[in-house]
């Protein structure tokens, strides 16, 4: 523990590659602060160009579903084929969806 | 090639050239030696975005020489009292404060620099500048940001920052202190007059330190030459790293 105290905390960045698609979570890194961990964001992800906006999130923030959950969460829609919108075409002006 | 005897304005971008590269060299020291991964991204960042901007300028002079002279006899053929850098960007990087203190204030420089040189009258120059701008407001904000969190950190971190600071000061008034060179260009109207910049760039500079609860910066004695050709000797050692390949196998290519 003595280790990890030493250590900045986590933030979980989400990158936006261009106006209109949804901001995607592009990986993790250490920062001070939220300040800094937008500027680090920067430095480490987007590098070549991969993004218009970055959103960072301190990793503790996060509440993530547990893995033991997995078959209650998220087995029951396996057969519920109806639900995906795959029996209609979607016209290419749509454009993202 | 005659360096020494090039004319006025090949000089001036060669000066720009120099400061880019040799500080663009010393921040790539840092490359696998950084605190973090994070931060040794960081600084390899500038030091690319620097090295990328002295390609510009010497591609630049190199045109303006003619005689089939090319970026790199520029960067790699010339010997120490050929260059023209302030003697801030071949200062050894020291710890990390010391580091983020030359930076501080050669970014601040460099950013007024840029803008007054987007003003300049040769084309060419104000279209590298206006390039550059942006991403040398980005490495400004970055090492104001690393004042801000040294000084307003721990009584440890502050009083190291100070002290980097203390150290550097009188290296940043040769900023401001006009070479031959510098008075040509301002006098030709492709540069500025480089007094005229010292005013924005205490009021910035001071502006970052008070928020870093840090002392207004005090200028001293200016430690200059560098813009002449007389360097400390730090800048024989990083010319000898830097140059040793293209010296050995003249014709190296990639």
């Amino acid at each position: 523990m003595s280790q990890a105290s030493h250590q900045w905390p986590l933030w979980e960045v989400f990158v936006r590659s261009k106006n209109g698609l949804a901001h995607k979570h592009s990986g993790s890194l250490h920062a001070p602060d939220a300040e800094m961990a937008l500027k680090n964001a920067r430095d480490v992800y987007t590098r070549r160009s991969e993004g218009v906006s970055i959103w960072v999130v301190p990793s503790s923030s996060i509440t993530a579903s547990s893995p033991d959950e997995k078959d209650p969460l998220f087995a029951p829609s396996d057969d519920k084929v109806y639900r995906h919108p795959t029996f209609y075409d979607i016209p290419d002006e749509v454009g993202h969806m | 090639m005659k360096w020494d005897t090039c004319d006025p304005k090949t000089a001036y971008v060669l000066h720009l050239a120099d400061d880019a590269l040799i500080l663009g060299q010393r921040l790539a020291e840092w490359c696998g030696h950084g605190p973090i991964l994070e931060q040794d991204i960081a600084l390899t960042n500038i030091s690319l975005d620097l090295i990328g901007l002295a390609r510009q300028y010497y591609q630049y002079a190199a045109e303006l020489m003619g005689e089939g002279c090319t970026e790199n006899d520029l960067a790699y053929h010339r010997d120490s009292r050929a260059f023209m850098n302030h003697l801030i960007c071949e200062q050894p990087n020291g710890h990390w404060g010391d580091t983020l203190a030359r930076q501080f204030y050669f970014d601040t420089f460099h950013f007024f620099q840029l803008e007054a040189l987007a003003q300049s009258s040769d084309e060419r120059l104000r279209h590298i500048a206006a390039k550059a701008i942006k991403e040398t407001s980005y490495h400004a904000q970055y090492s104001a940001e690393w004042i801000i969190r040294l000084g307003d950190g721990t009584e440890e971190s502050h009083a190291k920052i100070a002290q980097s600071l203390r150290h550097f000061a009188p290296f940043a008034h040769e900023f401001f202190v006009a070479s031959e060179v510098d008075r040509a260009a301002a006098e030709a109207d492709f540069g500025p007059k480089v007094s005229d910049l010292s005013s924005s760039w205490e009021e910035k500079v001071n502006a970052i330190l008070q928020l870093a609860t840090l002392d207004p910066v005090d200028l001293g004695f200016p430690k200059k030459g560098g813009k002449a050709g007389l360097h400390s000797e730090h800048h024989g050692y990083l010319l000898a790293e830097m140059q040793s390949l293209a010296r050995a196998y003249p014709d190296a290519s990639w």
